[in-house]
């Protein structure tokens, strides 16, 4: 059963019963929204939402809140290690600041802790059902949803309730991405995705390869290189490998005060790769690949420790790897190595199987929705996409704008028709816009945004709507 | 009663990004219910000059005693948090931030005095359930030349960055003894040399977030906030100012601050929560 909170929302059954297509009785929840995920994104929809007046149904199904950060939880990407990369004034809700007095990357444990200060702090459970999982999500008359939820795990009954808006904010980064090798059945040694890495004895005394240099695949290097007996690291490019300080201070508060000076992106890439080359220096001395592109083309790596453990020797970087056998792997320039434990960060994928992929605009069902500023839906005024970005720094002040921004459309379509008929016409016109400079084509980058220009963006919608 | 939203809002905020608030030690006085009522925690923020002692007197208890969590902090350096003789308004807002953020649930924000512009700084960076401006000096030239007329020797060196003096006869009535005057008056500190030039100078406060009520009020005989500035206060939110006749500047420390801190919680037992408005 699902484990309501102790306010909880009214019995449905004291509302008006209405019947889906199929004849299942459906409980209309009125102008009430549905919130889908009580991580970050989600708290800040309902947060918001609430605020701009509106009644809100939030389901999550896990049995707390955090999404992501509460490494607890069966599906988070989070390992004992994580600290942000994002520095604390990118980080944090721009209305709920973090404490002053921490470090300028949390941990992990303290962003969970932050999360369940913010949901405290605004009352937002007593809108969450946790344990419950949102199956299915059909668009029905009047731009009203139909949500179909159950008990995570699929005990008990469905149940199906009428909204008059829903935002989607289920999070990317849970559905492990996982190439395909020649080979790789046979393989004897073990294999993982970086999903199910949690802790770094998992690597002690082992020889491990580690597969990809996002920055999980960087962090997990760099444990590798300090508790397993060997750590080899295959990159299929190479990269810039950012530092989090310098010049004394948190690298992206530098970016910013560049981009507080409108420096173009050409003069912030070259500072960039100078800085680069005058601290760390030529990295293909090391054996490393030279970069394919220029920085912000690939998302930023923020970590400090790599380097220093190629330079001890204690990561061996490799190329791509070529193929599997049972006792070694083969790498793209024709070396054997020998792992005993193979760990795949090749990242993550969206995934949303409670809603038809053509409603979110991806026809062909690859999995990219296309969407306008990565979260309204052309077509769909009532429905919304929260998280959905990448940014070169914090996720969670660009989710509280999407969710502010919803908020205030969603009153607007009641008193000025005029501005949300016009805020439609921006989406269908804008869909698939991007928000940075270039990015090299991977799927890694399908939701990659510069902060500045979405955020930009962002304001110029919400302004544009309220007529400013 | 709520804020006027015609204001736009900021999304883009790079230079704050780039260069955080320095972090202080605040000192942060409270006094809580013995039970807890399921009234919203009150966040008291002093005018300049004065520290959190200023409501530790006689609101913070009085508060706790009709069931609402009171706590008080000092801005940088006043009272006994860090000293900061660089402070601007933006390092004092965040002070407020910073504390009403870290308070359980969503705090009902109270500025006194130049405090009070503190606060509708502070509103438009946190969603304060509501909001009081008590005498509240909002900044600008009109409050410059108001204090100027009523107090010359005390206001023209704080144009030079000296400090900002208030007399006892400014910011009590007769009604309190002197003995008491005299005590609190030595009490006072100054703000730092950039916040008091921003009094004048600096932006409006940015629109507030999360719609909050906000209540002023004031005596008509404050010798530093004419009525004038009450009222002009007060309908920039939409509303009267409450009155109290016969009252210094310093509410909370006045003879007679029983009655503005009864009306304020009066107030705020009345006012209709969001909820209810939505
Ligand atoms: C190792 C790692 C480190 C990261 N570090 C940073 C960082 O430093 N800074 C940063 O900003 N971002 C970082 N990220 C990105 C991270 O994804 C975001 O910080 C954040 O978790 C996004 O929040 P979200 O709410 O959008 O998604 P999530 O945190 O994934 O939350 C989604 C929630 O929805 C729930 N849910 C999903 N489907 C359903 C369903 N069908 N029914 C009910 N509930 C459902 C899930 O249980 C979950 O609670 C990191 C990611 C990883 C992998
Ligand atoms: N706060 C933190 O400390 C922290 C830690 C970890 C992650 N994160 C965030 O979490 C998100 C996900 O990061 P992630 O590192 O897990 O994933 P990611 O950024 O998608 O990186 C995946 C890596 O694997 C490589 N890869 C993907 N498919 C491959 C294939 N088929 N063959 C070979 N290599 C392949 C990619 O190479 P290409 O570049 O060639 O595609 C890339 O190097 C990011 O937003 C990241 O910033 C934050």
């Amino acid at each position: 059963m699902p484990t309501p909170t102790e306010h909880g929302r009214p019995d449905p059954e004291t509302t008006t019963l209405a019947h889906s297509r199929d004849g299942r009785p459906v409980s209309d929840r009125g102008d009430t929204v549905c919130v889908i995920g009580a991580g970050a994104s989600g708290l800040t929809a309902v947060k918001n939402l609430a605020e701009h007046g509106f009644g809100v149904d939030c389901y999550e199904r896990e049995t707390g809140i955090g999404g992501a950060w509460n490494w607890r939880h069966d599906r988070s990407p989070v390992y004992a290690s994580t600290y942000l990369i994002s520095s604390r004034p990118f980080t944090q809700f721009p209305d709920f600041p973090m404490p002053d007095d921490w470090p300028d990357y949390p941990h992990h444990s303290q962003l969970l802790s932050y999360f369940e200060r913010y949901a405290d702090h605004f009352d937002l459970r007593r809108h969450i059902w946790f344990g419950t999982e949102v199956v299915r999500v059909e668009p029905v008359a009047d731009d009203r949803w139909d949500v179909t939820t159950r008990s995570t795990g699929g005990y008990g009954p469905e149940r199906t309730s009428r909204y008059a808006a829903v935002v989607i904010a289920n999070g990317h980064n849970w559905s492990p991405k996982l190439p395909r090798y020649e080979g790789l059945e046979q393989f004897r040694g073990e294999v993982m995705h970086a999903s199910s890495y949690k802790d770094p004895a998992q690597l002690r005394g082992k020889r491990v390869l580690v597969v990809g240099a996002g920055n999980t695949g960087c962090d997990i290097a760099v444990e590798a290189a300090q508790q397993a007996s060997r750590c080899w690291h295959s990159t299929r490019r190479g990269y810039w490998y950012a530092p989090k300080y310098v010049f004394g201070r948190p690298a992206d508060q530098v970016n910013d005060t560049l981009l507080a000076l409108r420096v173009p992106l050409r003069v912030r890439q070259w500072l960039y790769h100078r800085t680069l080359r005058l601290t760390v220096g030529d990295l293909t001395r090391f054996g490393l690949p030279k970069p394919d592109h220029r920085v912000y083309e690939t998302h930023p790596i923020a970590n400090s420790q790599l380097v220093y453990h190629v330079g001890h020797g204690a990561i061996t970087p490799v190329p791509d790897i070529g193929r599997f056998h049972s006792h070694s792997v083969e790498l793209a320039d024709g070396r054997q190595i020998d792992p005993e434990l193979v760990v795949f960060a090749t990242g993550y994928l969206p995934r949303f199987e409670f809603l038809d992929a053509k409603i979110l605009g991806d026809d062909e069902g690859a999995g990219r929705p296309r969407l306008w500023l990565n979260a309204f839906v052309p077509d769909h005024p009532t429905l919304a996409v929260a998280g959905l970005v990448q940014p070169d720094s914090g996720v969670f002040t660009l989710s509280h704008w999407q969710a502010v921004l919803f908020a205030r459309l969603l009153r607007l379509r009641a008193t000025r028709p005029d501005r949300a008929a016009a805020f439609a016409k921006r989406v269908r016109a804008g869909a698939g816009q991007r928000y940075s400079g270039q990015v090299k084509d991977s799927t890694r980058h399908w939701f990659e945004v510069g902060h500045a220009d979405y955020l930009r963006a962002l304001e110029r919608a919400l302004r544009n709507l309220e007529g400013k | 009663m709520s804020v006027q939203t015609g204001e736009r809002v900021r999304v883009m905020r790079s230079w704050e990004w780039a260069r955080p608030v320095r972090p202080v030690r605040r000192e942060v006085l409270s006094a809580l219910p013995e039970l807890e009522e399921g009234q919203p925690p009150l966040l008291f923020v002093p005018g300049f000059g004065h520290g959190a002692w200023a409501y530790a007197e006689h609101w913070l208890g009085h508060a706790a005693a009709r069931g609402f969590p009171a706590y008080a902090v000092s801005l940088r350096g006043h009272g006994g948090s860090d000293p900061a003789p660089e402070a601007n308004l933006r390092a004092y807002a965040h002070d407020v931030v910073q504390v009403a953020a870290g308070l359980p649930r969503q705090a009902v924000l109270v500025g006194h005095g130049a405090g009070a512009l503190v606060v509708a700084h502070a509103l438009a960076r946190y969603p304060a359930r509501a909001a009081v401006l008590v005498a509240p000096v909002l900044g600008g030239w009109a409050t410059f030349g108001a204090a100027l007329r009523r107090n010359p020797f005390g206001t023209v060196p704080a144009v030079f960055g000296g400090r900002l003096r208030l007399s006892r006869r400014q910011l009590f009535s007769r009604g309190l003894p002197d003995a008491d005057a005299r005590r609190y008056a030595a009490r006072l500190g100054r703000a730092a040399r950039r916040a008091q030039w921003q009094l004048l100078t600096g932006a409006d406060p940015e629109p507030a977030v999360g719609r909050p009520s906000v209540l002023v009020l004031g005596s008509p005989d404050d010798r530093v906030v004419p009525s004038s500035a009450l009222t002009r206060a007060a309908r920039r939110y939409g509303s009267a100012p409450l009155l109290f006749p016969g009252m210094g500047h310093d509410l909370m420390l006045d003879a007679r601050w029983q009655e503005p801190i009864d009306a304020i919680l009066d107030w705020l037992v009345k006012n209709p929560t969001r909820d209810d408005r939505a």
